[in-house]
């Protein structure tokens, strides 16, 4: 293994195990009954909604090859597929794959 | 030490339909053939999901290495791109921590913190005895993270038979089923006010800081949940 690479790896997991390690030290004086666990309880979805509408609306890596247009069909699919389902989440997850493939291959 | 009963309850909940598995696994057989395209070796590949086990903390370590980033400036983008698994972990952690357990297990275990975990504990810890749930959490964690670096190594394996197309279609899985998974979590006010404003400010704050967006917006978001949430109970 090359030894830039082990140590990017390394750096990277270090940055990213300190936030899982302040949340374990901060967790330890905090009642999950508190006002504050509440509060801490609404940060981590919004800040998970906010992950994920980043990655869907601003994307990177490969689905920055893809345009607005065919990204929003398919969270509308996804959408109309789950409540279809009666919130199965294996079809939309699925069928948003299969939907995108095929937008993006010959539309 | 573990109860080893509870411990494989959790292991293998990731065994049932609607389980995160399809989705990480799709997610992480992308990360492998990224890995490979950059000039990672299997071993690296393998050894980076191993250590690190957070999508977008990988992406970050890709796209960095890609252009030739210092560690320093590794470090400081992975971190920003991870806090947000601070608040996950502390609004885990609670329902976790109890007295008879040693505190090492959640000092290790916390490790595991990351979205499709996270989710399924989220979603089931009511079911499990408060003293059980450390053990359980470490099964479903042990699951996931074992699924992660399978599914990097299956990705750099089949990364010459992936096309442009397919991988479009597995980076798109994860955050569809995390959006629908999202949209299924929202019983309550505060949490659904949270993750809507969530959806909507982080795009917003994108165009004024695309670094800062997710923290910024989703502490945003969050806060007013909260308080409309409180306000609404009292």
């Amino acid at each position: 293994m090359s030894i830039e690479i082990v140590l990017a790896i390394i750096v990277t997991s270090f940055a990213t195990y300190i936030s899982r390690f302040l949340g374990v030290i901060t967790s330890m004086k905090i009642n999950e009954n508190s006002k504050i666990y509440r509060w801490f309880n609404c940060l981590a979805y919004s800040t998970l909604a906010a992950l994920i509408s980043r990655v869907v609306i601003f994307p990177n890596g490969d689905l920055i090859d893809t345009t607005y247009l065919s990204r929003i069909i398919v969270i509308i699919f996804a959408i109309l597929i789950y409540y279809i389902t009666k919130k199965n989440l294996v079809y939309p997850t699925i069928f948003s794959a299969i939907i995108l493939t095929i937008i993006n291959s010959y539309i | 030490m573990i109860n080893s009963k509870i411990f494989l309850k959790g292991l293998f909940s990731i065994k049932r339909l609607d389980s995160p598995a399809i989705a990480l696994g799709a997610s992480f057989i992308a990360i492998g053939a990224l890995l490979k395209n950059i000039g990672f070796t299997i071993q690296e590949s393998a050894f980076s999901t191993f250590l690190i086990y957070a999508l977008p903390g990988s992406l970050v370590l890709v796209e960095s290495m890609l252009i030739g980033a210092s560690l320093l400036n590794i470090f400081l983008a992975v971190w920003l791109v991870n806090t947000r698994l601070y608040p996950m972990t502390v609004s885990l952690m609670p329902l976790l921590i109890t007295k008879n357990q040693p505190r090492w297990k959640y000092f290790i275990s916390c490790f595991f913190v990351a979205v499709s975990p996270w989710l399924i504990m989220k979603n089931n810890y009511k079911k499990i005895d408060k003293e059980d749930r450390i053990d359980f959490w470490i099964g479903i964690g042990t699951a996931n993270w074992l699924i992660g670096i399978f599914a990097t190594i299956i990705g750099y394996c089949l990364s010459d038979y992936l096309n442009k197309d397919m991988m479009i279609g597995l980076a798109i899985v994860n955050p569809i089923y995390f959006m629908c998974v999202m949209i299924g979590v929202m019983k309550s006010k505060s949490v659904s006010i949270a993750i809507i404003l969530g959806f909507i400010l982080s795009p917003i704050f994108y165009l004024i800081s695309p670094e800062w967006c997710i923290l910024i917006g989703g502490t945003t978001a969050g806060t007013i949940g909260f308080f409309l949430g409180e306000k609404n109970v009292n």
